[in-house]
């Protein structure tokens, strides 16, 4: 495989992908409902992020293993059923063994389906490249999810309740910004931490770090790529051009 | 944005307004409500003006300073915001309070979004409502040395008798600055004499606002009477919201039909949320939903261009 040349394939590379470069909250913002709804406490965010991560990898690399076999234009549906099995299979495990889990999360478990990491993933990545760094991108995209909505529950549960997992760690004389555990609150934190997250990266930038979104080796983007010629990633060629021809004939 | 923005040569028309003299008649013309406010409820109430002011100009001071932007504090709105927030706070909260409140209107609600001008909210509302969202039973906490009884709105809403005369005057529980109709009318007399706001504003709220809360209040089987619409009239913040906070050039329409719409409106939620609302009062609440729709206002409300007439292009 020709890919395999490009060092972004690399399992550490992969990972450092998922986690930093390319976070899914803080920089793709995809995945916004569960990274709003479920970060009241952080043991809910690390709880969900974990479930989502699970799902990814495994959906990631059967997604992967199965590339060659799946019709492109019935794609989507066949990733919605791998990725709704492994789901399934998480929320009965879930409901098994860590019920108050299952209970604080609620309706987002089932949700995870239509999570548009999982499906962004498995069209952009899994099924363009080989099983192992599919493996890896789960992991590291699921990593970094997991690593965001653990930072916005963490602070959403000091702030609004001055607790973290559940250990009161605040003073007795301080009184919780409520707010913080509502809805408005999960915005703010939002908001401030993806700003500090594109800070980091800025002076990376100065600091003459690659810190560019997409590494695929040419810099640009793989999807909206219009260099017909020149380009070794044949993968993406192939299904650029090829939605990019079905586009015109429609 | 470029202060060297002036367009020249022939001889435009100057006016002598500036930003901080607007501003600093704002101040002037909520003196009475402040000084009614100490009076009423103490030195202690002086106190959370005071911190409240120097936490709001700190803060935009020290925003500026570290963002290496030029320093505004000298336009007085930074003062505005927080005697206006000081003055939505009931007397018995913590001195912690008008800080956290100041440093979220100015820092978030304000300087966060480009400034004065920029805001999308008026920002000494927004960080009441953060307050009030936050620490519920600390900012409904009305009782104080001078008064222990509930205010006079959650009297009315639970169908007990209120005293209309101390309400005009101010004599009730309350926050600092709302309680006195008198003060603030005189203050709400001295920004039309100065040419700060016009009536289109408070008055269409005010007026909408009786007549939805009469329409509202008998449908849930009240007598609607008299006094039961001056007590709703002169209780809570409804002046001073009408007068001092839904006149903020900044988040109001700027067109004069918007202005109205946006007072009707404006009036018509107060009256939901006082009529229907869990809790008694919803000036706040009214003026920063308010404050959101003001775009989609002015979108509809902009007059036609001369010569343009016809088909809306």
């Amino acid at each position: 495989m020709s890919e395999n040349k490009n060092a972004s394939n690399g399992a550490g590379e992969r990972l450092i992908n998922g986690i930093i470069k390319e976070n899914p909250t803080f920089v793709l913002t995809l995945g916004m409902c569960p990274t709003l709804a479920v970060t009241t406490s952080a043991m809910n965010g690390l709880g969900m992020g974990l479930t989502t991560m699970v799902v990814l990898a495994l959906s990631n690399m059967i997604i992967s293993a199965l590339r060659n076999i799946i019709p492109d234009k019935v794609r989507i549906p066949a990733f919605i059923v791998i990725i709704a099995s492994f789901v399934t299979v998480m929320q009965l495990l879930l409901q098994g063994f860590l019920p108050d889990l299952y209970d604080s999360l609620g309706i987002y478990i089932p949700l995870i389906v239509v999570n548009c990491i999982i499906l962004g993933r498995a069209e952009a990545y899994a099924s363009k490249n080989p099983v192992i760094p599919s493996l890896f991108d789960g992991i590291g995209m699921g990593l970094g999810f997991s690593l965001a909505l653990t930072c916005i529950g963490a602070v959403r549960e000091i702030l609004g309740a001055g607790e973290i997992f559940g250990f009161h760690i605040m003073p007795d004389s301080y009184v919780p910004f409520s707010i913080f555990v509502m809805a408005p609150g999960a915005f703010f934190v939002l908001a401030v931490l993806t700003a500090i997250q594109n800070k980091v990266k800025i002076n990376g930038e100065k600091k003459g770090r690659d810190m560019s979104k997409i590494q695929s080796g040419c810099g640009q983007d793989c999807l909206n790529c219009d260099t017909a010629g020149g380009c070794d990633h044949k993968f993406y060629d192939a299904s650029a051009q090829k939605s990019k021809k079905e586009g015109e004939d429609r | 944005m470029s202060d060297l923005m002036k367009v020249s040569s022939n001889p435009h028309i100057r006016a002598k307004d500036t930003t901080a003299k607007i501003m600093l008649t704002v101040v002037i013309a909520l003196l009475p409500a402040t000084f009614f406010g100490i009076y009423n409820f103490g030195v202690r109430a002086a106190l959370i003006i005071a911190i409240s002011i120097a936490t709001t100009v700190l803060t935009e001071y020290l925003f500026e300073k570290i963002c290496k932007k030029k320093v505004t504090i000298g336009d007085f709105s930074a003062v505005v915001t927080g005697l206006l927030l000081a003055l939505n706070l009931p007397v018995s909260v913590p001195w912690w309070i008008p800080v956290v409140g100041g440093v979220f209107a100015i820092l978030v609600v304000k300087m966060l979004f480009g400034g004065l001008g920029q805001n999308f909210m008026n920002p000494a509302l927004a960080g009441r409502c953060f307050l009030l969202i936050s620490f519920t039973s600390i900012m409904t906490n009305f009782e104080c040395d001078a008064y222990t009884g509930a205010t006079p709105l959650a009297s009315l809403k639970a169908g007990l008798g209120v005293n209309v005369m101390d309400m005009v005057i101010g004599r009730t529980a309350g926050t600092i600055g709302e309680t006195s109709m008198i003060a603030i009318v005189i203050g709400a007399c001295i920004l039309i004499l100065a040419g700060v706001i016009d009536l289109k504003v408070p008055g269409s709220y005010i007026v909408s606002f009786l007549i939805f809360v009469a329409v509202f209040a008998s449908l849930t089987g009240r007598t609607v009477n008299g006094p039961y619409l001056s007590a709703q009239l002169a209780g809570g913040g409804l002046m001073l919201g009408a007068f001092f906070m839904a006149t903020d050039y900044v988040t109001r329409p700027v067109t004069k039909k918007g202005q109205y719409v946006y007072g009707i409106f404006l009036g018509f939620l107060t009256a939901i949320f006082r009529i229907f609302g869990a809790s008694a009062e919803g000036v706040s609440y009214a003026i920063i939903i308010g404050n959101l729709l003001v775009p989609l206002i002015e979108k509809y409300t902009m007059p036609r261009a001369f010569g343009r007439g016809g088909e809306r292009s």
